[in-house]
């Protein structure tokens, strides 16, 4: 939760207060900051809490309705589905941080150079970016987990890859119009050479944005990489996955055991939702022109 | 042919869409070259000894530089030659072509649904801020997003097949107490209606709702909150002041003015809507075995079949530019002043 926080650091003045107010005028933020909270609890804690073994099968329970000793049932081999979501939520986690991460930190290095530096570089790296959204970008994913190999670090890779662009073009775009700002040029007249120039002074004016793009980047990467798994990409059974454990219950829903595709589903959903809200209240604190 | 400045704009446009082809087409080769492992080995399959996969790689070409490979990739492309399906035997580009009706019909269907929603709702949240409608539209644009689509499909096979009992098995496009209608356009929908069999029509109609108001509910959010949004800003700007002033009615100053300028940003943001369709259609594809492109795909990754694999992501990306320049083409037609900047 740092990061958020770091979101006020370049403006000191009643920032602070800034933030309380808009937290106060907008209580579906702080609700979203909760729910974060519940989740990252679930992703640290939850392996160690939950009553079953995500991976231990019981024949003689299989496919029990939600019950006081299970919550959320049991499915075809009688594991606790809710056991097997609450552990799901690190793996779902990690893989969309991990891609995430990825995606910022070389977005932010090539758009930064494309910003600051243009000329052939810039020419060269919208073309690219171009190319990369002319695909369907899940279809992308796809294609570069079927090309890669089918393991869970591709997953990341192609997540990464799809998400790669916004920060490129966000980065470019903020450090292009700051290169030739005042204060830009007041730091390389006192002696820093471009790079120190570029990463010290002016990419700090970046972070804001971008911190509003990761969080609603996160939502959307675990969709993605749900999406793969429930395509078979990636994950394997029975490693405890969401869109793993939605697609091994979509067989039984026509014959009405809802409880093993629902729950995992409506969590999955819970996340992806957080992940929204949170974006769109760090827009307001941000840019609280860009509310709509 | 150049005194026109609306048409030199449209061709303009149309040059730029041929370096996007190129990248497109250069990534996919890197893609069909990047196989994990020697694709020498793997096409000359599990029984090959060293003599074969040699000759499997002189074959295929994969001895040459990786420029001729492209040259020569490129060149079969242009014949339409996309490889040979390892699992249907049929090459991939016949495979492909027959099934892309199917993905086709289900993916317009569910744009005319969302877009006949969702532009309605935009238009009402914005003239009516702070109203039900308001909150309803906004609401449905959070939850739209982040709906996982083949969860969404899910749970109205749940509601609408096991609980209800009003929507047919989720198996395909027709139940197999119909006969498909002879092959016209491939569209069950129209090919129905050119026979004249209302019946089959009715079936196929069934079949496709669930699947198509799954993609709709996804693609609604972002058509709804663009509209929305262009709406307000349409409605607060200048001439909206002043037709008001000059005493226009308000229906014609809301659908003749403020509507027409709010539609280019919508029209806009539909490329961006497209590609998250196109992807979310592989989803629900799997989800109702609806027999498109997107469930061919899949199939082919279960059993490695990359060469189907690839020459799916190749087809669906010139699908998504072909649709962008159809968006871009159709800015061009609604928008009067476009033809004039390109001067």
């Amino acid at each position: 939760m740092k990061d958020t926080l770091n979101i006020d650091a370049p403006q000191p003045s009643g920032s602070l207060d800034h933030l309380v107010y808009v937290l106060r005028s907008n209580p579906v933020t702080l609700i979203a900051f909760g729910m974060l909270g519940f989740i990252l609890f679930c992703a640290t804690l939850g392996p160690s809490l939950v009553p079953y073994d995500p991976l231990l099968t019981n024949a003689s329970k299989a496919l029990q309705p939600p019950s006081w000793d299970h919550w959320f049932g049991t499915d075809n081999v009688g594991r606790d589905v809710f056991s097997r979501v609450i552990v799901a939520t690190r793996l779902d986690l990690s893989i969309s941080v991990a891609a995430v991460a990825i995606s910022f930190v070389v977005g932010s290095i090539l758009g930064a150079i494309a910003g600051y530096w243009g000329g052939w570089l810039d020419i060269v790296l919208n073309r690219f970016l171009d190319t990369i959204m002319a695909f369907p970008l899940f279809v992308l994913a796809m294609g570069i987990v079927a090309a890669l190999g089918n393991t869970i670090e591709n997953i990341i890779y192609a997540t990464a890859i799809i998400n790669m662009p916004f920060y490129a073009r966000l980065v470019r775009a903020e450090v292009n119009i700051r290169r030739n700002s005042g204060f830009a040029r007041a730091a390389k007249l006192s002696g820093n050479s471009d790079l120190r120039v570029l990463a010290m002074h002016i990419f700090p004016n970046a972070l804001p944005p971008m911190m509003v793009q990761v969080s609603l980047n996160l939502g959307w990467a675990i969709l993605n990489a749900a999406g793969l798994s429930f395509i078979g990409l990636g994950v394997r059974p029975p490693t405890p996955e969401w869109g793993i454990m939605v697609a091994e219950g979509a067989n039984f829903i026509v014959s009405g055991e809802w409880w093993l595709a629902v729950f995992p589903g409506l969590w999955l959903m819970m996340a992806v939702f957080t992940f929204n809200l949170l974006g769109d209240g760090l827009r307001d604190i941000v840019d609280p022109r860009k509310r709509t | 042919m150049a005194s026109s400045p609306r048409l030199r704009a449209v061709l303009f446009r149309v040059l730029q869409a041929i370096p996007v082809v190129i990248g497109v087409v250069v990534i996919s080769f890197l893609l069909t070259r990047a196989l994990p492992g020697d694709p020498a080995v793997y096409f000359a399959g599990v029984a090959a000894d060293e003599a074969s996969i040699e000759q499997t790689r002189v074959a295929m070409g994969l001895d040459k530089p990786l420029i001729q490979q492209f040259f020569v990739y490129a060149g079969d492309l242009l014949r339409g030659d996309l490889g040979q399906s390892l699992s249907s035997g049929r090459p991939v580009a016949t495979d492909l072509a027959n099934r892309l009706p199917a993905s086709l019909e289900l993916t317009l269907s569910a744009f005319v649904i969302a877009i006949s929603i969702a532009v309605p709702l935009g238009v009402l949240a914005a003239t009516r801020p702070g109203t039900w409608v308001d909150h309803l539209c906004r609401l449905l644009v959070t939850a739209g997003v982040s709906l996982p689509t083949f969860f969404t499909g899910i749970v109205l096979i749940y509601v609408f097949y096991y609980h209800l009992g009003v929507a047919p098995s989720p198996l395909g496009r027709l139940d197999f107490i119909y006969l498909s209608p002879d092959h016209v356009t491939g569209f069950y929908l129209i090919d129905a209606a050119i026979a004249g069999d209302w019946e089959t029509w009715w079936g196929a109609a069934k079949q496709l709702m669930l699947p198509a108001v799954t993609l709709a509910l996804f693609t609604l959010a972002p058509i709804a909150r663009m509209t929305r949004a262009a709406m307000l800003s349409a409605l607060s700007s200048d001439f909206i002041r002043t037709a008001r002033a000059a005493g226009l009615s308000n229906g014609r100053v809301l659908y003749g003015y403020a509507f027409r300028n709010a539609l280019l940003p919508v029209v806009t943001t539909l490329g961006m809507v497209f590609s998250f369709a196109l992807g979310a259609n592989v989803l629900v594809e799997k989800v109702f075995a609806w027999p498109g492109i997107g469930s061919y795909a899949v199939e082919a990754l279960v059993v490695s079949d990359y060469a189907a694999v690839q020459g799916f992501v190749l087809a669906m990306a010139l699908l998504f530019v072909a649709l962008n320049l159809a968006i871009d083409l159709l800015y061009t037609v609604i928008d009067p002043r476009i033809g004039f900047e390109a001067q």
